[in-house]
């Protein structure tokens, strides 16, 4: 029996057990809509208010979920709306679908009505990419769409389907992808490398573990609690390895990078053996690389062969899915305690307790600040919650000081850095993890990016969180300007509007805080609410985060103040 | 700065539209020149060969090659320098057919240069020249001031002197 076109696209959605998708239509995707409308027992359309929001909200699904992200857009405008979700999954690795409508295949090229060449334009910035323009290719494409975006190293996909092939009818037989001849997602394990890399950890006086999303992505928590724990060598995240490990575990010693814990940057070159585990040593976390770590021994485990020795020279590269590299890993290593070394990052903990931390969580001054939100939070939700940060001072903050007790709570748009993720992402990371508190926190600018992404909630009933750090600047633009451009406040004071009247259009209960004594209560208050909740916090203008590792500077050069 | 050196850059691919967009993006992104490009089938069924000669260090080239092999639809990727290859590029030279019988030089230059008369017509001829680029670049200094009607070089052509065991690695996968 024939079906159209666009029933086999639903078709195929339902055999990769897709039951719920982001969406917005359009004219080149209306046969895809219209199919839908026979579907909707199976499977849940979002309607989000800006495509950008799809996106996101995909991303934020997929990170809370472990599955594959749908999204559905309309060509032209349409397709071009996902542009900025596309990057930021593929350099946040986050596994993602998308499928756009495109003008009927005897258009293509003559600049049609809403036509525009999305396969060109999202080439550098998906996995893969394809237009399909006959029905019969829709079944093998799309599940070769989701074979490429899942395995390996996840990634966007991009499939633009010309309106013809949405109309055209085809037989339908789906056959799951297992194998492309041109693709090795899980490279084959080298037993030298095993050895060589256990043979470097097991004389090692003063290993140290960096770890990234990697561990989640390849589901390898507790394989790599397993390796700590046997091994007793300390270990800190990158902002997307952030929850793979308890953050209270006692080999846990913190953040890395620009913004993150004193200890471990600057113990980086005092290590002997630097064990990279799922990272891929970003700038934001080296720093100065002619300064990175230079007296000691690399180990890279990594699953992307691209990845190794790109930005930093390593000794021996274990290539691999972690699920599996861990395992061999765990068997080779000698069981040791590092106590004197893990002192060390107590030491230097200590020191930024004393000159940041402490002021940060429990301020003196007048006005409330970032970092004793994020706190009041964790004593709130006893770091159970899914935290969905934005991008800019208050991410930083949030990263820095939220507690999580389960891997899977952190999300947040970190290779790309794009404001505007959290709010979209946070409804996605509902859906993905329905029974979890999730809350978003986001600046007053990221927030006034996608806010028209509150509709989605209220259409929704989504019960998401919303705190939104008002400081009426671009914060870390303004930090900056202040640190390095001689206090020059080009363009980010911000006038802002009344956001709980927005909120409240929304119907979305909300409270705008700015005295200390009212903000403990109503955070319990916020998350004691069955419904989507909104929460302005008035915070300091003018405050910065620290420390902080200036650009072109060593990860040791970090400065507390 | 590191040391440049010309790469000629041997890619096996599936035969799938987008994937010249999708390989140049990688040289762009890096801002890099492409000096020369060529795609043709390979002794492979159904499996096309890009050769790409740029200009970069070995450093560059070695990220370059894996960033290229990642890419879905490429089966292996290779980086050989000058001396490991042989090479070859053509050129064509169309010249007017009276300055072929009024200038008698002409028609030593083309005997010198062995080069080919493809074809001759009252009007114009057709001369093709394969060869090192300094070969046919000397016979386009030579002809140039007889006036060129038209002249086209191609991309580098390439085959590799060590065996380049792309069966192996379809096997394998």
């Amino acid at each position: 029996m024939k079906i159209s076109g666009s029933e086999a696209i639903i078709k195929c959605l339902l055999e990769e057990n897709v039951d719920l998708i982001y969406g917005y239509p359009g004219g080149a995707i209306m046969p895809f809509y219209d199919s839908l409308y026979n579907f909707q027992d199976k499977i849940n359309h979002v309607l989000v208010r800006h495509e950008q929001g799809a996106t996101h909200a995909a991303q934020g699904y997929s990170r809370s979920s472990g599955k594959v992200g749908v999204v559905i857009a309309t060509s032209g405008p349409g397709a071009t709306n996902l542009v900025t979700g596309i990057a930021d999954a593929q350099i946040d690795s986050t596994p993602m679908v998308c499928i756009t409508g495109q003008v009927a295949s005897n258009l293509l090229g003559s600049d049609a009505f809403q036509e525009t060449d999305i396969i060109g334009i999202t080439t550098p910035i998906t996995k893969w990419n394809y237009q399909i323009t006959k029905a019969s290719e829709i079944s093998t494409i799309l599940s070769k769409a989701f074979y490429i975006a899942r395995s390996g190293r996840p990634g966007p996909v991009l499939i633009d389907i010309t309106k013809d092939a949405q109309f055209e009818m085809t037989e339908f037989l789906y056959k799951k992808h297992k194998k492309l001849r041109s693709y090795n997602p899980k490279p084959e394990i080298s037993d030298n490398s095993i050895t060589d890399a256990c043979a470097l950890i097991n004389k090692a006086k003063k290993p140290f573990i960096l770890f990234g999303q990697g561990v989640i992505l390849a589901n390898a928590e507790e394989e790599f609690k397993k390796l700590i724990e046997k091994t007793g060598i300390p270990s800190a995240w990158t902002i997307l390895g952030l929850s793979a490990l308890a953050t209270d575990h006692p080999l846990n010693v913190g953040m890395l990078g620009m913004h993150g814990n004193y200890g471990p940057n600057v113990l980086t070159n005092e290590c002997d053996l630097l064990i990279a585990v799922g990272m891929r040593f970003d700038d934001r976390v080296t720093g100065n690389l002619n300064y990175y770590a230079k007296q000691a021994k690399i180990i890279h485990l990594e699953i992307d062969p691209a990845e190794i020795n790109k930005n930093v020279k390593v000794d021996v590269a274990v290539l691999g899915d972690l699920k599996n590299t861990l395992p061999k890993i765990i068997e080779k290593v000698e069981e040791k305690k590092y106590e004197k070394w893990l002192e060390k990052f107590r030491e230097l903990n200590q020191i930024e307790y004393d000159k940041v931390i402490k002021d940060d969580l429990f301020p003196k001054k007048e006005k409330i600040t970032m970092g004793e939100v994020i706190h009041q939070i964790n004593i709130a939700t006893k770091g159970n919650a899914i935290i969905v940060t934005d991008v800019g001072q208050h991410q930083m903050v949030a990263c820095r000081y939220a507690k999580f007790n389960e891997s899977k709570s952190n999300i947040t748009s970190g290779g790309l850095g794009t404001m505007g993720f959290a709010l979209p992402a946070a409804i996605g990371a509902k859906m993905g993890a329905p029974k979890r508190e999730v809350i978003a926190v986001i600046g007053d600018g990221g927030f006034q990016m996608t806010i028209q992404e509150l509709g989605t909630i209220f259409q929704t009933g989504v019960p998401v969180k919303i705190v939104v750090l008002n400081n009426d600047f671009l914060g870390m633009v303004r930090q900056w300007q202040q640190l390095f451009f001689d206090k020059r406040y080009s363009s980010t004071e911000m006038v802002n509007p009344d956001f709980v009247a927005i909120a409240n259009g929304y119907q979305i209960e909300s409270e705008r805080i700015s005295k200390r004594e009212d903000l403990k209560k109503n955070i319990q208050k916020m998350i004691d609410s069955p419904n989507p909740f909104f929460m302005e916090v008035v915070v300091g203008k003018e405050d910065n985060v620290f420390p902080m590792i200036p650009t072109g500077e060593s990860v040791s050069n970090m400065r507390l103040s | 700065m590191e040391k440049k050196e010309n790469y000629t850059v041997s890619i096996y691919t599936e035969n799938n539209i987008g994937l010249l967009n999708r390989i140049s993006a990688i040289f762009l992104k890096r801002h890099i020149n492409i000096d020369t490009i060529n795609s043709s089938p390979s002794e492979l069924d159904q499996i096309y060969r890009f050769v790409i000669v740029v200009k970069v260090s070995e450093k560059d080239i070695k990220k370059i090659i894996t960033q290229i092999e990642k890419q879905i639809e490429v089966i292996a990727a290779f980086f050989h320098t000058d001396k490991e290859t042989i090479f070859q590029e053509s050129a064509l030279y169309k010249v007017k057919s009276k300055s072929l019988f009024e200038e008698r030089h002409i028609q030593n230059i083309i005997k010198n240069s062995h080069a080919k008369i493809v074809t001759v017509s009252p009007e114009f001829f057709v001369i093709e020249k394969t060869g090192f680029r300094e070969e046919t670049e000397k016979l386009y200094k030579d002809l140039a001031p007889y006036g060129l009607l038209q002249f086209v070089r191609s991309g580098r052509i390439s085959v590799t002197k060590e065996p380049l065991n792309i069966t192996e690695i379809l096997n394998e996968k």
